[in-house]
């Protein structure tokens, strides 16, 4: 079974090198070696990005947009190179469409609140889907009550699947906007987000897209899915904590308001007008995080370096690789079998509370993630209380799985 | 025993193994002891939600000592409870409010559990001292 497995390994693909970039997977736990299976919560640094924050900080921190002087000048301009290389990533048109954020949910919030004060009036409906992370579920829930709007929910299917002709059928006059994730980040569902976008699309209704699961695994193009926003997190990508990205089609970032007002969001300032800047500027009130944005740049290019086709096609091999394994342990419960997946696998063994195994599987050094996952409205769903997540990264192998799997089941053995 | 002793025993049983599954073992099976909650008192008011399992605790005072009955949806978390309980059981209310608990230090499981569940446990022995008190109070304004 597992060596018929293996042979869907993509070739070339060096995984015992890629894994001397990562110097945090050198060492042990508990006396065990760590197994790293949590990058869905977040992904651990090559040493390329600690060694651009080193440089940075040692070489010339200094702050954006305003110097004269030469520090300045060079932050600066590794800064905007930062911008450009996430811009050529996701194939923005343009530079400036790229806003840096705090992540996924600064993102997420920006846009559900400009949008919110400018087009969303009284008796209007959002739609998110009932797979969301709460971060795309309550700066919504926010937005509708201020503006006595309706959030009304994509239903699901008991694989965790979309139900499209659910959505098709809510998508009248009072939408004004989707939010919708791309992946979802318990139940490893890519959505079809083509069909979202077009279907939206045809009713004059723009899109954003969650990308905080999708962008580390696959090539998203936002030209080619026409989508109108686009929010993501750095520090799932290979980067820092602390930075994100918003992508806005320019002429959805021109037409909405600022979100927060300060220091390199304005052109002029007078206590009778204050006249906003340009994009990008006008999203990015305040000193932004230099350091983090410049480190991101850096994540981008080790992941195009390598391609996020072939990384995005040894998770696929990995996620097959563990959903057969996996499959071997006695009264495992797979939450979410999606036709279409990546990134994640969520289960329950029997009856054991997924807390318990979570603490077993640490205690031999396995790190994975134990909860809801910050997406409690789809255990209801399900009727759990949450689920044990094995997430995978570009660095995790076949062995490591193997553990998993020897891992659990001896846990199950002592909490049966 | 008093509730130093039965720290005391608790520490020199832990200290047999050198594992942390093996302590994990021996806390599940411990678990298996505790002594159970009448269904009828799993109510809210008796719920200690935390955030990844949750614990119900009742509190009766029989011939002038505390007795504790609990449960838990998760079996870790139910181990751990009945060794609080195994340790401030059956003790009147004064005993258990100064008594000094270092048996969770000892065992070295503050530093080895994961943070929600040591926070967990920490927030049930308050719990459990604060029964206490409520009843030491009562007992002193009524006499």
């Amino acid at each position: 079974m597992i060596s018929s497995a293996t042979d869907t390994a993509p070739l070339a693909y060096d995984v015992a090198r890629l894994r001397q970039d990562f110097p945090i997977l050198r060492q042990q736990v508990y006396g065990k070696p760590l197994i790293y299976l949590d990058s869905a919560a977040t992904t651990q640094k090559p040493n390329i990005v600690l060694q651009t924050l080193q440089d940075y900080y040692t070489g010339y921190n200094s702050n954006v947009h305003r110097g004269v002087h030469h520090l300045s000048q060079i932050a600066t301009e590794a800064y905007e190179e930062s911008r450009r290389i996430i811009a050529r990533y996701i194939n923005a048109a343009h530079n400036h469409e790229v806003i840096f954020t705090k992540g996924t949910t600064d993102s997420i919030n920006l846009v559900a609140n400009v949008f919110g004060r400018k087009i969303i009036r009284k008796g209007d409906t959002v739609i998110i889907s009932a797979i969301e992370h709460h971060s795309n579920i309550v700066p919504w829930q926010i937005v509708c009550e201020e503006r006595e709007a309706t959030l009304r929910i994509i239903p699901v299917n008991e694989r965790g699947e979309l139900e499209m002709e659910a959505y098709e059928a809510m998508l009248d006059d009072t939408v004004k906007i989707v939010a919708c994730t791309y992946v979802s980040n318990t139940l490893g569902t890519v959505n079809p987000v083509q069909d979202i976008i077009r279907l939206a699309h045809a009713k004059g209704i723009p899109v954003l897209l969650d990308g905080a699961q999708a962008i580390q695994h696959r090539q998203v193009d936002v030209q080619a899915l026409d989508v109108d926003f686009l929010a993501f997190s750095g520090h799932k990508l290979y980067g820092p904590t602390g930075i994100g990205v918003l992508y806005g089609k320019s002429e959805w970032l021109n037409k909405l308001p600022p979100y927060q007002g300060g220091g390199d969001m304005i052109k002029t300032v007078t206590f009778a007008k204050t006249i906003y800047n340009e994009l990008p500027y006008k999203f990015e009130a305040g000193t932004p995080d230099i350091s983090g944005a410049i480190g991101l740049g850096a994540a981008v290019k080790y992941v195009q370096g390598i391609g996020v086709a072939n990384i995005g096609a040894w998770e696929t091999h990995l996620l097959q690789y563990a959903l057969e394994a996996l499959s071997s342990i006695d009264g495992i419960r797979f939450i979410g079998q999606a036709s279409h997946r990546a990134g994640a696998i969520s289960f329950l063994v029997k009856d054991i509370h997924p807390y318990d195994l979570g603490e077993l599987l640490d205690k031999q050094g396995i790190a994975v993630r134990t909860g809801h996952h910050c997406t409690e409205p789809i255990m209801d769903f399900f009727k759990i209380p949450g689920t044990v997540r094995a997430s995978f990264g570009l660095y995790n192998t076949t062995e490591e799985i193997d553990h998993l799997v020897t891992a659990v089941k001896k846990a199950a053995t002592m909490l049966g | 025993m008093t509730i130093n002793e039965t720290q005391d025993e608790l520490i020199s049983d832990f200290s047999f193994f050198d594992e942390w599954m093996d302590k994990y073992e021996h806390i599940i099976s411990l678990g298996k002891n505790l002594p159970l909650i009448d269904p009828q008192y799993k109510t809210p008011d008796n719920l200690i939600k935390g955030c990844q399992s949750q614990v119900w605790l009742h509190t009766e005072l029989v011939d002038g000592k505390l007795v504790f009955t609990a449960d838990s949806d998760a079996i870790i978390t139910k181990g751990l409870v009945s060794l609080l309980v195994s340790v401030l059981s059956n003790h009147t209310p004064k005993e258990i409010v100064d008594a000094d608990i270092y048996f969770i230090d000892k065992i070295g499981l503050s530093s080895h559990l994961s943070p929600t569940r040591s926070n967990g446990l920490l927030s049930m022995l308050k719990q459990m001292k604060l029964y206490a008190l409520a009843y030491q109070t009562k007992a002193g304004s009524g006499s």
